[in-house]
């Protein structure tokens, strides 16, 4: 739920990246941090477990700019993407007004895929909310692993899987090199923007 | 995935006009600045900033403390209602030197007071609940 602040001419809304495990929702945060770390007024907030696994969530304010004389702050959260962390899941998704999900592009995580975007359907229909109604981009991470001979799956599949009903924007993307991770943000931000520009 | 086509029955975003925001601030300011705590941030339980009042000093990270703040308090709800409790009323973090006290204002919102040796929570724990009425007053009007 955006926070429009009239009085400061300012904006705040929150962005959730979303997704199977170890699919790379931390390592975008990770990124942006260090490419925009002069937009980031604070350091990244981490809670994990003592083997580096989210355990409720990564934090991010990122500073976009003036947006239609506003100036606009996007807060972006990553949710834990263990299974058993579904309550957690629940709780970052409160408030929620643009999603990233992160699809695993490895071959043998094409199941965890179709599960997780299928939970967030439901963790989403909880605070009343329609997965074809909220500001979303998809992105099939980790195509880097191509290069080394790792089986993954093909976008084609991917889009298949992932896409067919939603038709949403989606990008390959390699978290860990940086490749399109930028994109993606600027395409669910814009989504985000446009969602309540008409308030403005 | 079967789509649904009706739309999300929620307002997405809301936006308080500045008349409710000056007044609502000065609240913070008069009642608990005042009273000798340092920082005071009103939240919504997405994380998001609505008001906030410090006595000049403060050096916090606020962004990252409403953002943990709205969490925290939310995971308390869900621990709560896990034992059958609606909610825990107090939820108070001591430190040496500084400590935290929460106290939720409606569905929507929250205050986080971070306070010192200046004030005892009782006398705190008053101040905010005066505050409290008085701002779900003005958020009603919103």
């Amino acid at each position: 739920m955006a926070f429009i602040n009239m009085k400061n001419k300012e904006i705040q809304a929150k962005i959730v990246y979303y997704g199977p495990g170890r699919g790379g929702k931390t390592s975008n945060l990770e990124y942006i941090y260090k490419q925009f770390r002069d937009r980031i007024p604070s350091d990244m907030v981490s809670i994990k477990t003592h083997g580096d696994r989210t355990l409720f969530f990564d934090f991010l304010p990122f500073d976009v700019g003036k947006i239609m004389g506003y100036s606009t702050r996007v807060q972006l959260y990553t949710v834990p993407g263990q299974v058993k962390y579904d309550a957690t899941r629940r709780l970052v998704l409160k408030g929620v007004d643009g999603i990233v999900f992160v699809a695993d592009s490895l071959a043998v995580q094409r199941e965890k895929n179709l599960i997780s975007l299928k939970n967030l359907q439901i963790n989403l229909a909880a605070h009343k909310k329609d997965i074809f109604h909220v500001p979303l981009v998809l992105q099939y991470n980790k195509r880097d692993l191509d290069e080394p001979g790792i089986p993954i799956l093909s976008l084609e599949t991917l889009e298949n899987d992932l896409n067919r009903q939603l038709k949403v924007p989606s990008f390959p993307a390699s978290a860990l090199n940086g490749d399109n991770v930028v994109l993606t943000l600027k395409r669910v931000i814009a989504l985000t923007i446009a969602s309540f520009q008409k308030r403005l | 995935m079967a789509p649904h086509h009706e739309k999300s029955m929620n307002l997405t975003e809301y936006a308080p006009g500045q008349d409710q925001l000056d007044k609502i601030e000065q609240i913070l300011l008069t009642d608990l600045i005042a009273s000798g705590v340092h920082c005071v941030l009103l939240i919504d339980f997405a994380g998001n900033i609505i008001a906030q009042g410090d006595d000049g000093r403060s050096q916090i990270d606020v962004y990252s403390l409403a953002a943990l703040s709205a969490a925290n308090f939310g995971a308390v709800e869900a621990m709560a209602k896990i034992v059958g409790q609606e909610e825990f009323a107090l939820l108070f973090h001591k430190g040496e030197t500084g400590s935290l006290y929460f106290s939720k204002v409606n569905n929507e919102l929250l205050i986080i007071s971070v306070f010192g040796k200046e004030i005892i929570l009782g006398l705190l724990r008053m101040k905010v609940a005066d505050a409290i009425l008085k701002i779900q007053q003005i958020w009603k009007s919103t």
